[in-house]
């Protein structure tokens, strides 16, 4: 027999999104009526997938330098690091990026608004973090663009990240704000998190250190994954 | 106890993450040649008007034929791991909100206590509109194991149980099992609050 798993932390209210959220209309069709099951993690929830085995490798964290050319745009680094709630570095997860270019337009089918696409930005990348939960991305600001929410709305710059963490209950799939985007008020994606400091989580900092000298500008960006609700008997996570 | 940080909240995939996330070659995890029983999962994903959600993506987890999850915390030393079987696969719904993933029959793996789960995958649920992931299971109909598995058991309404029931659905090779995703209404999935 093996011992009962040690449970995930469950988030405190506000901290998350409802997944009903009427300013954002998408939600109202797309959100269930009846409340989750909850039940007590089991090795079902505490498991998941490892991506340790090099499926990215540091090329796939420049999306500069994907084609024959330089992209359009502000250069930036964002980097940071993937810790749990305790602070723990999260080592050896796959984090995935994808974003629209510097005008604003995403390079796929769907995206039809009238800015034009950039032959030299594809917008995508991978890394998996290092030993002390550490990534690193370059890649080009992306720009706002307009959605079909409501009449005029504007999506706030941002960068989609998806993170895996140790366990399937430790999925993450978020955005990455810029500080200062005046945008961030009007937009119910951004604000559907009711917990204000949970909110500020999702807005990147500018960080002289990290910016490069006739380079690029540097932002800094940690992503905190659920963490344990007591430590388990056995914390080695194999990187 | 030490402040804990907050963790960062979900957003949604919206309806171009399939420039980031989607890999078709993740829909199959038999790709290795993973030992156990071949299966295909097909279905739909609904919104609440019944309409098909054709920007939605669903992620599988499972253990290998035995049982095991291939993960550390997975200690049970006497099922053997399959060195062929990742566990884990990826699929993006089409333009009529179908799926349809390759796999192979997960084992039983064991619950809390002394229970055992009946064979079962977890699936997480993306897609625009959703704010945040939504949790469910993939149970196989037919098995006899299902009138033991804990949380089955815990839901006493048939029809909401049904929803986590997957059903034969022909004979294809590899067979075929039917599985839709109903995000809100009559015939809505149970999620879980995991």
């Amino acid at each position: 027999m093996t011992s009962d798993p040690s449970p995930y932390t469950r988030p405190r209210p506000g901290t998350q999104p409802p997944t009903l959220y009427p300013a954002y209309q998408s939600t109202v069709k797309r959100s269930p009526k009846r409340a989750p099951i909850r039940f007590e993690h089991t090795l079902s929830e505490v498991t998941g997938p490892s991506f340790a085995d090099g499926w990215a490798g540091p090329e796939a964290a420049d999306l500069t330098r994907q084609h024959q050319g330089s992209p359009l745009g502000e250069r930036i680094i964002v980097q940071g690091r993937i810790l749990d709630e305790d602070g723990r570095p999260v080592p050896g997860t796959l984090i995935e990026l994808w974003q629209c270019n510097a005008a604003g337009r995403y390079h796929h089918p769907v995206d039809q608004h009238d800015a034009p696409l950039d032959p030299n930005f594809t917008g995508v990348g991978q890394i998996v973090t290092g030993a002390d939960g550490f990534y690193r991305f370059l890649t080009i600001k992306p720009g706002a663009y307009p959605w079909r929410n409501t009449p005029n709305a504007w999506r706030p710059a941002h960068i989609h990240f998806g993170v895996f963490g140790p366990g399937f209950a430790t999925r993450l799939v978020t955005q990455m704000y810029f500080p200062g985007d005046p945008l961030l008020a009007y937009d119910p994606i951004y604000q559907s998190t009711a917990d204000a400091a949970a909110r500020e989580r999702l807005i990147c900092a500018y960080d002289p250190e990290l910016s490069e000298a006739e380079w690029a500008l540097g932002y800094r960006f940690d992503m905190v994954l659920r963490g344990r609700a007591a430590t388990p008997a056995d914390p080695a996570r194999g990187a | 106890m030490a402040a804990k940080l907050t963790p960062t909240p979900s957003q949604t995939v919206g309806p171009f993450f399939h420039i980031g996330l989607d890999r078709p070659e993740w829909g199959d995890l038999t790709r290795g040649n993973p030992t156990g029983e071949r299966i295909a999962i097909e279905g739909r994903v609904l919104d609440g008007d019944g309409a098909p959600v054709p920007d939605a993506m669903i992620e599988l987890w499972q253990a290998n034929a035995a049982g095991r999850y291939n993960h550390p915390e997975d200690r049970q030393e006497d099922k053997p791991l399959d060195p062929n079987f990742r566990g884990f696969g990826r699929v993006a719904t089409d333009a009529e909100g179908h799926f349809r993933v390759v796999t192979i029959k997960p084992g039983p793996v064991p619950g809390r206590g002394n229970a055992l789960q009946a064979p079962h995958i977890t699936l997480a649920v993306f897609a625009r509109g959703m704010l945040i992931h939504l949790y469910t299971r993939i149970y196989f109909a037919d098995d006899p194991r299902n009138a033991a598995d804990p949380l089955l058991s815990a839901i006493e309404d048939a029809a909401i149980r049904g929803t986590l029931l997957a059903r034969p659905a022909g004979a294809g090779n590899p067979p075929v099992w039917h599985f839709d995703i109903v995000l809100q209404g009559d015939n809505e999935t149970a999620f879980l609050d995991i």
